[in-house]
């Protein structure tokens, strides 16, 4: 959907305003109105994963911790989107534009930039997470809601 | 040298984009301590790097930086810090950092326990 959306908007960008494509159509191309469009799709899902490859198949060592540290705190299927870099360049240069970050994977947590892999895996390792993700009603407060087991597969 | 060919985080002489990360950090940060290692050859089959022909070799460090620059500041901060120095590297090719980014009063602290 919004990979259809930037898709339309880079290429009204490419065949109105500028017929050249030159090096720094990346800076260019992250219009207000892409920038719209990419703060809207991290806010429409809780959290929102840009990682190499699918949380299937996986194709960076980065990007696959991501999504272990997402399911062993539990994360939701419907509460995660993710999207698949390698498949959209434009996605992937306007995401490094947005976040101001250069490399992925990259997380949000409701429309929120919390960092890359190093710093996914040290929030869980020190907790910071838990919190920011029952803080963000990602997954239900540990006591609150004791285990009904919700723990899915290991 | 016995190393395998494969493995150039063993060879002796840093490459270009390795040494000009080091320079940078130590010049920007002057850090107690900082460990620069090539672990590209270790990611040189992931589509990416096959698109380029497996990279330069030089495409995937790990830094371990310790420095008082990052007094009172998150760790997103930091890293901030770091990718904003190396941003002509990444411009150029460099395609992954994983970042530990400590001030010494952290590492004293890890220490103590």
């Amino acid at each position: 959907m919004l990979r259809a959306a930037l898709r339309a908007s880079h290429s009204t960008i490419r065949t109105g305003l500028f017929s050249a494509p030159s090096v720094s159509l990346a800076r260019r191309y992250l219009s207000q109105d892409t920038r719209a469009k990419i703060q809207d799709a991290v806010s429409s899902t809780p959290v929102v994963l840009f990682m190499k490859g699918t949380p299937d198949a996986p194709q960076c060592g980065f990007s696959r911790a991501a999504i272990q540290v997402l399911d062993i705190q539990g994360v939701a299927p419907e509460k995660l989107k993710t999207f698949n870099i390698l498949e959209d360049t434009e996605l992937r240069s306007a995401m490094k534009e947005f976040s101001e970050w250069p490399t992925f994977p990259q997380i949000y947590v409701n429309g929120e930039f919390v960092g890359g892999c190093d710093i996914l895996l040290s929030m869980h390792q020190s907790g910071e997470l838990e919190e920011l993700l029952e803080k963000n009603n990602v997954i239900p407060p540990a006591e609150s809601q004791p285990s009904s087991s919700p723990s899915g597969s290991s | 040298m016995s190393t395998s060919p494969s493995d150039p985080s063993q060879t002796a002489t840093p490459g270009p984009v390795e040494s000009s990360i080091r320079q940078k950090l130590n010049s920007l940060f002057t850090p107690a301590e900082l460990t620069v290692t090539n672990d590209s050859w270790q990611h040189r089959h992931h589509a990416p790097m096959r698109a380029q022909g497996g990279g330069n070799g030089e495409t995937h460090f790990s830094v371990t930086i310790v420095s008082e620059a990052f007094k009172g500041k998150t760790t997103m901060q930091r890293h901030r810090l770091i990718f904003s120095a190396l941003s002509e590297e990444f411009a150029e090719g460099l395609h992954s950092l994983s970042l530990k980014t400590k001030t010494p009063e952290e590492i004293q602290k890890a220490a103590a326990h």
